[in-house]
């Protein structure tokens, strides 16, 4: 009788990357119906087209790479990087946008690097970024909700879109259905006070509500995530809080110059940041001790580029510049061992 | 009910454990054979007392521990001792090991034995001793001996005992069911142990997963006197690890590298508790064991009472196994057990549970997939490790990043493997790591202790080449006492010595002459000048004439006793001939400038060069005789002597030429002359050359080449030195005189000169510095240092001398540098003989 040899453990729990992919996908369904409610079918267009060349892109590179590219697939990772860049950007941005957006978040961010697992920076947001940089009219040119346009749920056609987004209407047509963001409208007030340009502006006096729905489901599908232990607490909440403390300070200093907390926490991406942006484990700090430091730089950051940067919302550079943080937070944020006095700092040995 | 803790981390995988239980513990028929590994634990393999071929009983001791953390060994049954060697045994390694196999006779025959009756009347170590003998290891983990655990009293205080009954790995029920049904055998355990160590309390840590015994155990603690809690904590792997149910109970730390008892705490297994009770009340050693037999593989899933001993695949045949569907056999739990290849393998102390698997219950892991830090497995550490940067510190051979991550606080328990989304199979990175920095440390350890006996061998030797050096001195001194005592006893006139120093005969015939030649010299000044004491003198140098000739007679008379007298000086010869030469050089450079200026006794002269002449072709004939007599009678002709003549030629030719060139085209007067030189030289040159080769095919063609290293020539490079300091004078001199392009050349030539005398100067001073270092590593030659510090000191005055009447503030300067380095050389000369001579 010859049998197998295998080293413990002998039993798994039934669980894969695959797995932990399809959750996140999963958690993310508020937030996709939020955005298609409140600003059109361009979402939903977005992260088809986006998901369709990520998953093409995924597997040409592994082939290029001689990897086993039905292996490497199903892991499902590529479907939620192209999936979290289309909801950040507009949903009427064009469709090469969204293309280089892709291109550059696969290709330079992720496969450049070794692939999956060796990423330094959030590929999602490495793409966000070279957009932003170099598309900057495309990338501002939010949609307004459907409460601006009208009585009733009044928003693009699904073909119409379609049509915008691949390059057939003029921009002359869309134009009336897109705006500028709370944040965009805030940061461009003049010398207002906040109240005034809450007043003066239909964005911040009506449409908000749209933004804090939006919000609202991101959160939603953080918490599911949190359910789930797909993602530990520490992250999110020590970033929420930051931001949540950084404006609260200067607010209650200044509340003419400065937007208070909760506008802070409702608009922008800072909720789809928080649990689906920063959580993102390859390119964060490791240890729980090291998220709660790596959200909480990314929190005051994202309120530093909020109100003092040049762009309205600075999600996507507070979490590049965390992410090369991140293995110099990883050395100096060891857990204390059990049995040990006090944890360990440093990178110990020789570098 | 006390207060139950938390520790970090822990997983909850799929209990399995209902299976198994339905059933009492029911024992397994009696095997036919039975194999039993010496070494069942860590520390020391017990060494056999039974032969091959030796019939023992049931309980009977069949090997003896050899240290103090090593078990006794005894038979589970009466039958026959059949072999003794190499069998499977259950260990990860997979490997072979020593057993001693016994063949059941099928009586199962006790060997006579009795409990230790009242034991608390008995000393403690006399009751750990019984225990010791009794073979108790322990049944839960490592199979620990358990007397060891038991002396912890002594240097420890121990104010807790736990008894650990968590028993958190799934499928496993072997301690569940020995509570349930045995639950009084161990609190009798409890007893003894408590009567050893007396903790003030006792903790008997139950998952929750066990009701049945828990009712068990608090229905026989009914009355008990024993400060005894039973703590329900939650089921949670791996809440059994004897440092996470520390805490869970006490919400203490062991702390890293220590044990428990360094915090007041012994832990002991429910099993182990039971084999003291029976070991101390019947006296039952430890011939067997509950194991579980479970899996899908078996179709009656239950615990069994199994010898020590016992194949596995007896223990399957009880539990009636489906071999079709067997996929993998796991000794031990699913979460820490090691496979084994076959079902020979034997039940040992520590066999708590073998897992008979289908493959759909145990299929083999799915591959391998990046790692994407989700952070899951640190999650459930409960050692509050990062495994994610273990596992890249482990990937990547950081080790030194690994050890600085607490990667020797690792349990394996498999928590991280068990989650880990990516399927890596972490803890075997964790164990390569290990076992890599292990190897390291004692390769470390092997060079260091290797570096530590190269150097005391260094020590050693040097000891011992210092000590041979003392008595080498001591040896020397003693010599050289003896060699005063003798010379005395010849100065005193009792020269009883068959044999005459020649050496200092020699020496006292050279400072004769010296003296004499100083005398003359004096002489000559005193008549150039005209002044002083010229009849004193003449005596002086008459006194010294006859001593000189005396010195030499007397050094003729003992060379010509001694045998060695026959071989001619061939090198006093030869710088006879030079002198001759030199003389006759002399004379005639005389009787040119005479002819030259026109005044002067030219008859004379040149009846003076013609003496000289003679002089020194016979000096030369004499050397010439000598040498070649020499050559034919003892050795060959000195090689590098020979070449060093024929490339001394080959300059001297050449200079002759560039002159004779020089001249040429300058037109200068005397060309004549130099192209006889030239041609003569060429003669020269030639000869030299041509005895040179000659002597060398002589050489090849007869004899051995000589290894013996040839004596460096000092005063062949002295006289070099000299012939060049004094070359350099007269080129200073003739540069004086000279003008224009002439003047430039001359100082050209003049700085090459002095360049040259620079380079033979240090040749020479190095010469005499390593011959001197020789004679100091021969021991030295006393005789030749006397000698030379005579010449220095003979020097030193000459040179005062001269000083005093010199007046031309030039030559002083130089003289008084000369003298001081003369003075430096003889006082140098002077210590180095101090120190040589004995006192």
């Amino acid at each position: 009788m010859s049998l197998i040899r295998m080293s413990s453990p002998h039993v798994y729990k039934a669980n894969s990357t695959a797995n932990v992919m399809r959750l996140v996908l999963l958690a993310t369904l508020p937030g996709i119906i939020a955005l298609t409610v409140f600003f059109g079918w361009g979402t939903l267009i977005q992260i088809a087209w986006a998901g369709l060349l990520a998953v093409t892109l995924e597997a040409a590179i592994l082939k290029l790479r001689k990897r086993p590219i039905g292996f490497y697939l199903r892991d499902g990772s590529a479907l939620v990087t192209a999936l979290l860049l289309a909801v950040a950007i507009p949903p009427f941005a064009p469709w090469w946008v969204t293309g280089v957006g892709v291109i550059v978040a696969i290709a330079i961010a992720k496969h450049l690097y070794g692939g999956l697992g060796q990423n330094p920076f959030n590929p999602a947001m490495v793409a966000y970024a070279l957009l932003l940089i170099s598309f900057p009219v495309e990338m501002t040119r939010w949609s307004a909700p459907f409460v601006l346009n009208g009585d009733g749920w009044q928003i693009a056609s699904f073909t119409d879109t379609l049509a915008a987004i691949f390059g057939s209407v003029e921009t002359v047509w869309y134009d009336s259905f897109t705006g500028a963001t709370p944040l965009d409208e805030l940061r461009h007030r003049g010398g207002l006070t906040n109240e005034e340009a809450w007043r003066q502006s239909r964005v911040l006096s009506e449409g908000i509500g749209a933004w804090h729905a939006v919000s609202a489901a991101w959160l939603m599908g953080g918490v599911f995530l949190l359910y789930r232990k797909i993602i530990t607490w520490h992250a999110p909440i020590s970033m929420l809080l930051a931001l949540a403390i950084c404006s609260a300070m200067f607010y209650g200093y200044d509340p003419d110059n400065y937007a208070g907390p909760f506008f802070h926490l409702s608009t922008g991406a800072t909720m789809l940041a928080a649990f689906f942006i920063i959580t993102d484990p390859v390119s964060s700090a490791t240890s729980n001790r090291g998220r709660i430091i790596f959200g909480a730089g990314i929190g005051v950051l994202i309120f530093i580029i909020r109100t003092w940067g040049n762009y309205p919302d600075g999600v996507a550079f507070a979490v590049l510049l965390m992410n090369l943080a991140a293995p110099f937070i990883d050395l100096y944020s060891q857990p204390r061992s059990y049995g040990h006095q006090k944890a360990n700092k440093g990178q110990g040995g020789k570098a | 009910m006390g207060k139950v803790f938390a520790f970090h981390g822990g997983i909850h995988p799929p209990e399995n454990k209902k299976q198994s239980t339905r059933t009492p513990i029911r024992p397994v028929p009696l095997p036919k054979r039975l194999y039993l590994p010496l070494q069942q634990h860590i520390g020391m393999a017990s060494s056999p007392v039974v032969d091959v071929g030796q019939q023992v009983l049931k309980g009977q001791l069949i090997a003896e521990p050899v240290s103090r953390i090593s078990a006794g060994l005894h038979a589970p049954t009466s039958g026959t001792v059949v072999s003794i060697g190499p069998h499977p045994v259950p260990h990860a390694s997979g490997l072979d090991s020593d057993c001693i196999c016994i063949e059941s006779d099928g009586r199962d025959q006790w060997i006579e034995h009795q409990g230790l009756g009242d034991y608390t009347r008995l000393e403690p170590a006399e009751l750990i001793d019984h225990i010791r003998q009794c073979g108790i290891a322990g049944m839960g983990g490592a199979g620990f001996p358990t007397d060891v655990k038991l002396h912890l009293g002594d240097d420890h205080i121990v104010n807790t005992l736990i008894i650990n009954a968590a028993e958190c790995e799934p499928y496993i029920t072997a301690d569940d069911m020995l509570m349930r049904e045995r639950a009084d055998e161990i609190l009798g355990g409890i007893r003894i142990i408590s009567h050893l160590l007396k903790p003030s309390h006792v903790i008997i840590g139950v998952e929750d997963n066990k009701p049945q015994a828990i009712h068990a155990l608090e229905a026989a603690l009914k009355g008990c006197e024993l400060n005894i809690d039973i703590r329900v904590v939650p089921t949670k792997y791996p809440s059994g690890g004897e440092r996470q149910l520390i805490k869970l109970l006490t919400g203490l730390e062991v702390p890293s590298g220590g044990i428990p008892a360094d915090i007041g705490i012994v832990c002991q297994n429910p099993g182990t508790v039971r084999a003291v009770y029976r070991a101390v009340t019947f006296g039952e050693p430890l011939i067997s064991r509950i194991v579980t037999v479970t899996g899908d593989a078996v179709a009656q899933p239950q615990n069994l009472e199994a010898l020590i001993g016992t194949p596995f695949g007896d223990l399957l045949d009880a539990a009636h196994v489906y071999e079709n569907k067997l996929y993998r056999l796991v000794m031990g739990g699913p979460m820490m057990g090691v496979t084994v290849e076959h079902d020979q393998i034997p039940v040992i102390k520590t066999s708590n549970c073998i897992i008979a698997a289908s493959i759909d219950e145990m299929p083999p892991a799915p591959p391998e997939q990046p790692c994407i830090r989700c952070g899951m497995c640190e999650q459930v550490c409960p050692a509050e490790l990062l495994p994610q940067q273990l596992y890249w510190f482990a990937k990547g051979r950081e080790f030194d990043k690994a050890k600085q991550h607490n990667l020797f606080d690792c349990i394996e328990c498999g928590a991280c493997a068990y989650v880990c989304p990516s399927s890596i199979p972490l803890v075997q990175y964790y164990r390569f790591a290990k076992s890599e920095i292990r190897t390291e440390e004692a390769e470390q350890r092997k060079s260091d202790h290797a570096r530590a006996r190269f150097e005391a061998r260094q020590a050693r030797l040097e000891r011992e080449k210092a000590e041979k050096e003392e008595r080498r001195k001591a040896r020397a001194e003693e010599a050289a006492r003896s060699q005063k005592v003798r010379k005395s006893a010849e100065s005193s006139g009792v020269a009883t010595e068959p044999t005459q120093d020649i050496s200092a005969l020699k020496t006292a015939a050279a400072v004769a002459r010296t003296k004499l030649k100083k005398a003359q010299k004096a002489l000559d000044a005193a008549r150039d000048s005209g002044d002083g004491d010229i009849p004193a003198l003449e005596a002086a140098v008459q006194a010294a004439h006859t001593s000189a000739e005396q010195a030499q007679q007397a050094l003729e008379k003992a060379e010509g006793v001694k045998p060695t007298a026959a071989n001619i000086d061939t090198k006093q010869l030869k710088t006879a001939a030079a002198v001759a030469r030199t003389k006759l050089k002399k004379a005639q450079k005389a009787l040119d400038a005479a002819r030259d200026s026109g005044e002067g006794d030219l008859s004379a002269l040149e009846a003076a060069l013609k003496a000289a002449q003679a002089s020194a072709d016979q000096a030369q004939q004499a050397f010439e005789q000598a040498e070649s007599g020499a050559a034919a009678g003892t050795t060959g002709p000195d090689l590098k002597q020979l070449k060093t003549a024929a490339a001394v030629a080959r300059t001297k030719l050449k200079k002759a030429r560039d002159a004779l060139k020089n001249a040429e085209d300058k037109g200068l007067e005397g060309l004549d002359k130099l192209r006889a030189t030239v041609t003569t030289l060429e003669q020269k040159a030639e000869e030299a050359d041509k005895a040179y080769k000659d002597a060398e095919a002589s050489a090849g063609a007869t004899e051995a080449p000589v290894n013996q290293p040839v004596p460096v020539d000092l005063k062949a490079l002295k006289q070099q030195v000299s012939i060049m300091r004094t070359k350099i004078k007269k080129a200073e001199t003739a540069l004086a005189g000279l003008e224009g392009e002439a003047r430039s050349q001359a100082e050209q030539a003049l700085e090459e000169l002095r360049q040259r005398h620079a380079e033979a100067d240090k040749a020479f001073k190095s010469a005499e510095q390593a011959q001197l270092d020789a004679a100091a590593a021969q021991g030295v030659d006393l005789k030749q240092l006397k000698i030379d510090a005579a010449m220095a000191r003979a020097a030193v005055t000459k040179l005062e001398r001269s000083l005093a009447k010199s007046e031309a503030n030039d030559e002083r300067a130089s003289l008084e540098a000369e003298l001081a380095a003369a003075r430096d050389k003889a006082e140098n000369l002077n210590t180095t003989l101090k120190q040589h001579e004995p006192a």
